[in-house]
């Protein structure tokens, strides 16, 4: 029952918020909020230490009936939801000057709508979740209708997004017809040897959905429009967990239902070739940006294609340091954010040339850029170092250099932020020949609506606790991780080890070259790769071709 | 990129996306087959709970957490409505002040006709939700006749008289209630489909009427501040 | 041969996705949005069809009679309300797009890259 009580304690008080915030004053709202997503993370955490469990909803057994099944990998993932989510409704606590109560509701819907999506055992409900978790995260996203950008970017995401998951639904129909079965487990076992035609497309028809939630290129399009105009504890929620969700699904559906049909050796092709794209093209357009929050949705992008390469490997050590590298990175970025939002909060502009050398006073919020600009370059002993060291083992030597080029510019790009804005490096005025920035960058109707003269400590302490978990989740003894990722392949192996010397050497390498970058692009050598910013036009036509251009290069990769 | 290069892109992807189904369909068992085993599997499950409609039984009661996601979206995206579309400081909602809103002039055999239709709607809506279990209907229909019956009120011509009968707080409150009863319901009581149905046609009834109220607004109402 | 009724959602999907690749106006973009999701709806009741069989109700036939499968149209009309939903959220987006910026045109519209 306890699972059943977790899964319900979100949408249940995300009801009753809805039917009586207009009533309530703010503080019994933030209240209640927080003391809900506290308590499913207790809730969560009594399941994992419990050794996890598969409960059939409503007793209907393994007939007709849906599965929860809480094992390591979707409980922890749950568990990192929950806690991302709860450092969200922290920071929302002053940094909404007035926000009404269906927020809230929209965060907890959200936040349970992950947990259901991440701990269902069964394809078509996986779909229902998933839906539910983008109808509100279009509400999140569009939440400021005030500002034309905001619903500009929230109608973008919304079709994309949208029409990702009814290709999935087109593949849970093909699935269904040839096995009858919904289930996870139940597919895997009916599909076992069959390797037509149908299963592969099949599959790759499913996967759209879930790599458009990953924004893997080309499909990424939506992720930038969107994190530019939300606001900034939404964010936190859609670059710490949903995008990373989407990777996990693809993981979950593969490795349970199609595993013994569709050949290894082409998905392997496939989601290394994808998520390779997407780590070079998140690093490279991240450093071209200035939008702090756009440069982090670049960013979310190429680390989430290096998620993608770990989970493409298709091997034991490869799949435990994704999971590490997730955590890590959840930490991480949610806390970047927290510090993007406290400047967004002191000077109403996010741009980074408008607040060169601005930040000097907020040592705080400089912190926190600059640990997480080392925790994204991968400086042992944070998560994302130790997930990424399990990932070149397995990968070999490109898949080395991958993962330090992605994280050099990444982190070299967050660095350059720290440098110019909290130490004011750089020109004062850079390169008087750039064209005149649109007021795109700059919100003129604040998040806020005043601007405080110290910021107050909710707003900034759950951006530190997290950028620091994110810096230490290299400690947790490799036995840990490995055990917990056993159920999810099927393949007991000896616990990863990721203190090796080429690990320490390659991250090392990672964080001197992300100074590098750093340095470089403050002086202004970044090249003009107009193309680049042309492709990511705002255009909505423009991402769905891209959307079916992928779906169809998805399906040859597939097929060779 | 240049509406010929979308073009292009795109329609690469819709040839390849083509092919692939094609081939897939191929695949398939052939149409009208009669190998359907999850489906035969719901069936003595359905007439051993006594609900005789199968999808009802599917839906509120072996599937029921599959509903649980989909009143929630139904939930988030009548909220969604309310608070993407409220006016902002820089307009004004326009009680019935200068502009005329009255009622609209029609001829009255139209605004008969619209009276004399809505009790006969409101009592098939109700008919229809409290039969689902029975035979072809439930509450997502039933709801759904409901909350558009009483626009016949604005299509008989008075707009007006619509807005005072469907005051937004009592309706959002209505909506949300309903969606936590059945919460609770589907993951706590397993298998009261009559109960269900009934909660279901009141929250989507809801629905409805909120998010259609929201337009209305946003389309007859809202004025820029001059 | 008999598999041919099954390419009609496949043509349904493709005709949607045209319409949003070449669209002019933004209601028109989500409204073939929802032309893409009926593919969708009718892909799954094709594949619940059976020849000879009757409605999934049991109210007034004997239960041993052939009916075809519910479990699709259990799916379809989760699907249908998860659309609709969906499709009203998108449209509430366009009128404040419509409001802010004065044109649904996409290709009005202006980037978000700075």
């Amino acid at each position: 029952m306890i699972l059943q009580f977790a899964i319900g304690l979100p949408f249940a008080v995300a009801t009753l918020l809805a039917a009586t915030g207009r009533w309530l004053p703010r503080v019994a709202v933030d209240a209640l909020a927080t003391a809900t997503v506290s308590a499913l993370a207790v809730l969560l955490g009594v399941v994992l230490a419990g050794g996890g469990t598969t409960v059939w909803l409503g007793g209907w057994g393994e007939g007709v009936g849906i599965p929860l099944v809480a094992d390591a990998v979707s409980t922890g993932l749950a568990l990192t939801v929950t806690v991302v989510a709860l450092a969200a409704l922290v920071v929302s606590w002053r940094y909404f000057a007035e926000i009404q109560a269906i927020f809230h509701t929209l965060v907890l819907l959200f936040t349970g709508a992950m947990c259901a999506f991440v701990l269902t055992g069964d394809l078509f409900d996986s779909f229902v979740f998933f839906e539910l978790m983008s109808v509100v995260a279009y509400a999140l996203t569009g939440y400021q209708s005030e500002e034309p950008d905001t619903v500009h970017g929230a109608l973008n995401f919304g079709i994309v997004n949208s029409l990702g998951a009814y290709f999935t639904l087109m593949g849970i129909g093909l699935v269904y017809a040839r096995t009858g079965q919904l289930g996870f487990v139940a597919i895997g076992r009916q599909l076992h040897g069959d390797d037509g035609t149908l299963v592969t497309v099949a599959f790759a028809l499913i996967c759209t959905g879930f790599l458009v939630k990953a924004a893997v290129v080309p499909f990424h399009f939506w992720l930038a429009d969107a994190h530019a105009v939300a606001p900034t504890p939404v964010c936190m929620l859609f670059s710490g967990v949903m995008v990373e969700l989407g990777v996990y699904a693809v993981a979950r559906t593969y490795l349970t239902s199609f595993a013994g049909t569709v050949p290894a050796g082409a998905v392997r092709i496939s989601l290394i070739a994808f998520g390779s794209a997407a780590a070079l093209l998140g690093g490279v357009m991240c450093v071209l940006q200035r939008h702090i929050k756009r440069l982090l949705a670049y960013s979310t992008i190429s680390h989430v294609g290096l998620l993608l390469v770990g989970v493409g490997l298709l091997h034991e050590d490869a799949l435990a340091g994704a999971a590490w590298y997730l955590a890590g990175h959840a930490g991480v970025k949610a806390g970047l954010f927290v510090g993007a939002g406290a400047l967004l909060n002191r000077f109403e502009t996010i741009d980074e040339h408008d607040l060169h050398g601005r930040g000097r006073s907020m040592h705080v919020a400089g912190t926190i850029f600059l640990l997480g600009g080392l925790g994204l370059a991968g400086l042992p002993p944070s998560g994302t170092w130790a997930g990424k060291a399990l990932i070149e083992e397995s990968g070999g030597h490109w898949v080395l250099a991958l993962c330090v080029t992605a994280s050099a510019l990444t982190a070299g790009a967050v660095l350059r932020v720290w440098l110019r804005v909290f130490r004011g490096a750089g020109p004062a005025r850079p390169d008087e020949t750039e064209p005149p920035q649109p007021e795109v960058t700059r919100h003129k109707d604040a998040e806020t609506e005043f601007t405080l003269s110290r910021l107050p400590w909710t707003m900034l302490a759950p951006g530190v606790l997290l950028v620091l978990s994110g810096l230490l989740l290299g400690l947790v003894p490799g036995g840990v991780v490995g055990r917990a990722v056993e159920p999810f392949t099927h393949l007991p192996g000896p616990p990863p080890a990721p203190w090796t010397m080429t690990a320490v050497a390659s991250g090392a390498l990672a964080v001197v070259l992300a100074f590098a970058v750093a340095v470089l692009s403050l002086r202004g050598h970044v090249p003009r790769a107009a193309l680049l910013h042309r492709l990511h036009s705002g255009h909505v036509g423009d991402y769905v071709a891209w959307l079916v251009a992928g779906v169809t290069v998805f399906g040859l990769l597939l097929f060779t | 990129m240049s509406p010929r290069g979308r073009l292009i892109v795109g329609l690469f992807g819709a040839t390849g996306l083509a092919v692939l189904f094609t081939l897939a369909a191929l695949g398939l068992p052939g149409f009208g087959g009669t190998s359907h085993p999850y489906g035969q599997r719901t069936l003595p499950n359905a007439i051993a709970r006594h609900t005789p409609n199968v999808v009802s039984s599917i839906n509120f009661d072996q599937r029921a957490f599959d509903t649980l996601g989909e009143e929630l979206i139904l939930m988030a995206s009548a909220l969604a409505a309310v608070v993407i579309l409220r006016t902002v400081r820089a307009e004004q909602e326009d009680a019935a002040g200068e502009h005329s809103y009255g009622r609209a002039q029609v001829y009255d055999a139209l605004r008969l006709t619209g009276y004399l239709l809505l009790p006969v709607t409101l009592m098939t809506g109700v008919y229809i939700v409290a039969h689902g279990y029975l035979s072809p209907g439930g509450g997502f229909q039933g709801g759904v006749i409901l909350g558009s019956a009483i626009h016949l009120i604005y299509l008989s011509g008075d707009y007006p008289a619509l807005a005072r009968i469907r005051p937004i707080p009592a309706f959002e409150a209505g909506e949300a209630l309903a969606a936590g009863a059945f919460v609770v319901l589907a993951l706590g009581f397993a298998g009261q489909v009559k109960a269900m149905n009934a909660v279901v046609g009141l929250e989507v009834g809801c629905a409805v009427v909120l998010a259609l109220a929201k337009f209305f607004e946003q389309a007859l109402l809202v004025r820029k501040q001059t | 041969m008999s598999q041919l009724p099954y390419l009609v959602p496949g043509w349904i999907l493709l005709i949607g996705v045209y319409g949003i690749v070449t669209s002019r106006n933004l209601v028109h973009a989500v409204v073939c949005l929802s032309v893409a999701q009926s593919a969708t709806y009718v892909l799954l009741l094709s594949v619940g069809y059976q020849r000879k069989a009757t409605a999934p109700v049991f109210s007034d036939i004997k239960p041993t009679r052939n009916v075809v499968d519910p479990l699709v149209q259990a799916m379809t009309l989760t699907d249908i309300v998860v659309g609709a939903t969906a499709t009203a959220l998108l449209l509430a987006l366009t009128v404040q797009v419509a409001k802010r910026r004065g044109t649904v045109d996409p290709d009005e519209l202006r980037s978000l890259e700075p």
